[in-house]
């Protein structure tokens, strides 16, 4: 119908990506969404919470996510590829039990936290195994492992807890940088993600990650070697989630079977909010990071709102479910305005 | 391999009788590993411990724990077998639980059948926004049922608050299904019992059960076939809802307290229950046989342990290493599967 011109005007080459000017390709994105509404429910909850503009908020904000911020990153590139990786909660539990024994038992503290890493290191590299090498779905494998690691976290200590730890680490978990009210975990955090950024967007290796996502046969024929990058992701995963484990430790003082139980569905929900498709493919680090704090912010004005938690949990339901929904929903209506039987090309021009 | 021997030697092999060729069927089944590693937990529990069926407390016990899980993990299985998943059951069983109680509060002198018809339409309601988001956005069930997840539980503790439900404000005659008998085997195991054959028979012999399963297989191939593939969906989710809504009443009537946070997890084990019970995360594979039989085995698992001498700290670790047991078992067999059909095309 009203594109019957299109077809006819243009016979120069052009790609559906890149039709449209830089302007609105990097703005008018998913990404971008999320980031905007980031924006505005941080200078909403500024100006309405009373509270919450103080640096002290924004101290225990950055405190209370980094576990969450940490996990998102892996748990990224995993869901990239099209996999997932539910057992990141409870090898945060393993790995804080862990740090609990063997402090416990007399270690130094440096020797615990290597060998928390390296038990998250083959943690994630047995849930890569079973993906890659023996073919199982991840979702089936990663259930099981989150009850196996789970159960071995609970079955070492029991119900018992740890809680004397040096205080020099407990410190440096909560230690602000020199007079100012940046928690220092935030430098961390920083370096892995100019790493992640780095990996993800710069390399070979990161764009191999989107063609498995989108295409896993033709990304293997197109030379990505597959299972090989999975592996690579799935011990990253279990490793920061190791990291985590150690700051959670550090942060609460205390070593418990328990741990971090549920977290998993907390950073999936900030992942997929932050706009990565679950059946892979699409998605981008920034966006991420803005699912985690816009959940972040809006329960922790919420609470200084004295809003119990239950709403914000409804919200972060709602929103996920609605980010999801409405990206179909723009889809739909996309299709609507297609001519029937119109070409790729029609339907780019279109949506501008 | 594990088909029983059961056709005598000298009978020839011109013709295999009905019944040897069911026997075949039955020992060649997927399910018939989970029920013998089932039995064999109940021998050696029993072993260890004749109280563990030979008591009134533990044969009730063993029916009873499981029959809540079994309908939770029948309706996932449905819907695990269209290629979804539902993730939001825990939740919709909490809600429904909740609402039990406030029914029997708020109205005295309800009828139960009344009630349980409410819980049951209820979680068919809940279960209907998940398939509506799904069959008409056309997202993820993943997703949806994890933002659903978050929402139910969300809404039932708004509701609930710091209150709960107490036995006592539950009539007798509701809490006495919770622990009545109908010859030796429990109510609530006869009421898991009956929705299970309905639902097996259904899935295994109308052209609706077919159906899922050819979703399940193959979703384009079953849109182009001309299935309708919308109306499938909608029904595998409300009716997982309503089975959880039904376990939420089995729930109130047996625990007789309810608070804000009954069912939590309850999503992660009955996906666990129906995988290690034989269907495929990847849909089209598997039976809701299977997946009660899975729901027993993993409850009656964690009874078994601490009777075995292994303390109950370590019920979880077992539970993950049945369930990746479970799936690496269906690996090797679906591959064992492919290579003998290609074999038999190659010899045609």
């Amino acid at each position: 119908m009203t594109t019957a011109t299109a077809s006819t005007a243009a016979p120069a080459r052009t790609y559906q990506d890149y039709d449209r000017p830089l302007w609105k390709r990097l703005l008018l994105t998913r990404e971008m969404a999320i980031v905007g509404l980031l924006v505005i429910v941080a200078v909403v909850a500024t100006m309405s919470v009373r509270g919450f503009g103080q640096p002290i908020t924004f101290t225990y904000l950055i405190l209370d996510v980094t576990p969450i911020l940490l996990i998102a990153l892996p748990m990224t590139l995993i869901m990239i590829t099209g996999e997932i990786d539910l057992s990141v909660a409870s090898i945060v539990g393993l790995s804080s039990v862990l740090i609990g024994v063997l402090t416990q038992a007399g270690a130094p503290f440096e020797l615990a936290i290597v060998v928390a890493l390296v038990a998250g290191a083959v943690a994630g590299a047995i849930n890569g195994f079973l993906v890659t090498v023996v073919g199982l779905p991840s979702l089936a494998v990663t259930i099981g492992t989150l009850a196996l690691y789970r159960g071995l976290a609970v079955g070492l200590l029991g119900t018992t807890a740890v809680t004397d730890f040096p205080e020099f680490w407990t410190d440096l978990a909560k230690m602000k940088l020199g007079g100012s009210n940046v928690p220092a975990v935030l430098l961390l955090f920083l370096v892995l993600l100019v790493v992640f950024v780095v990996l993800l967007h710069f390399t070979p290796f990161g764009r191999g990650i989107y063609a498995i996502g989108l295409s896993k046969s033709a990304a293997r024929f197109s030379g990505v070697h597959v299972e090989r990058t999975k592996l690579v992701l799935f011990v990253l995963s279990g490793t920061i989630a190791a990291l985590a484990g150690v700051y959670y430790t550090l942060r609460f003082g205390s070593a418990r079977g328990d741990n971090a139980t549920g977290l998993e569905l907390q950073v999936i929900a900030a992942v997929v909010l932050g706009g990565v498709s679950v059946f892979g493919g699409r998605g981008a680090i920034h966006g991420v990071i803005a699912g985690v704090l816009l959940i972040g912010i809006l329960a922790s004005a919420l609470r200084l709102a004295n809003v119990t938690s239950d709403v914000i949990n409804i919200i972060t339901g709602v929103l996920l479910v609605a980010s999801v929904v409405s990206n179909s929903f723009l889809a739909w209506l996309r299709t609507k305005r297609r001519a029937p039987g119109g070409t790729a090309r029609a339907k780019a021009s279109a949506a501008g | 391999m594990t088909a029983p021997a059961q056709t005598p030697p000298p009978a020839p092999a011109i013709e295999k009788t009905a019944v040897t060729k069911r026997l075949q069927a039955v020992g060649a089944a997927r399910e018939f590993g989970i029920l013998l590693a089932l039995v064999l937990v109940v021998i050696a529990a029993t072993v260890a411990n004749p109280n563990f069926l030979f008591s009134a407390d533990g044969w009730r016990d063993l029916l009873l724990t499981p029959s809540i899980l079994v309908l939770v993990a029948v309706g996932q299985a449905i819907v695990l077998i269209t290629r979804n998943v539902d993730l939001s059951v825990g939740s919709i069983l909490g809600l429904s639980a909740y609402l039990t109680g406030r029914l029997f509060i708020d109205i005295p002198g309800i009828p139960i059948l009344a009630v349980f018809v409410a819980a049951i339409v209820f979680g068919g309601l809940l279960g209907l926004i998940n398939g509506a988001l799904v069959a008409y956005a056309k997202v993820p069930a993943m997703v949806i049922t994890l933002g659903t997840l978050y929402a139910y539980r969300g809404i039932n503790v708004l509701w609930t608050g710091s209150d709960r439900v107490n036995a006592s404000d539950l009539p007798k005659d509701f809490l006495a299904l919770g622990t009545g008998q109908v010859l030796w085997i429990p109510i609530l195991t006869v009421i898991a019992l009956v929705v299970l054959v309905v639902i097996g028979w259904i899935m295994k012999n109308t052209r609706g059960g077919r159906e899922f399963y050819a979703i399940g297989s193959d979703p384009s191939a079953a849109e182009l076939y001309g299935l309708r593939v919308t109306r499938r969906l909608l029904i595998a989710f409300v009716s997982s809802g309503a089975l959880a809504g039904l376990a939420g009443v089995l729930y109130t009537a047996r625990y007789g307290t309810v608070n804000s946070q009954a069912g939590s997890g309850w999503e992660l084990d009955a996906v666990g229950a129906a995988v290690i019970g034989g269907v495929a995360i990847t849909g089209g594979v598997g039976s809701v046989w299977g997946a009660a039989i899975g729901a027993v085995l993993l409850l009656t698992i964690n009874r078994a342990l601490p009777i075995l001498g292994i303390p109950d700290f370590w019920q979880r670790a077992v539970v993950g290493v049945l369930i990746i047991g479970a799936i690496v078992l269906d690996r090797v067999l679906a591959v064992r599967q492919k290579r003998k059909l290609i074999a038999a095309r190659e010899d045609d």
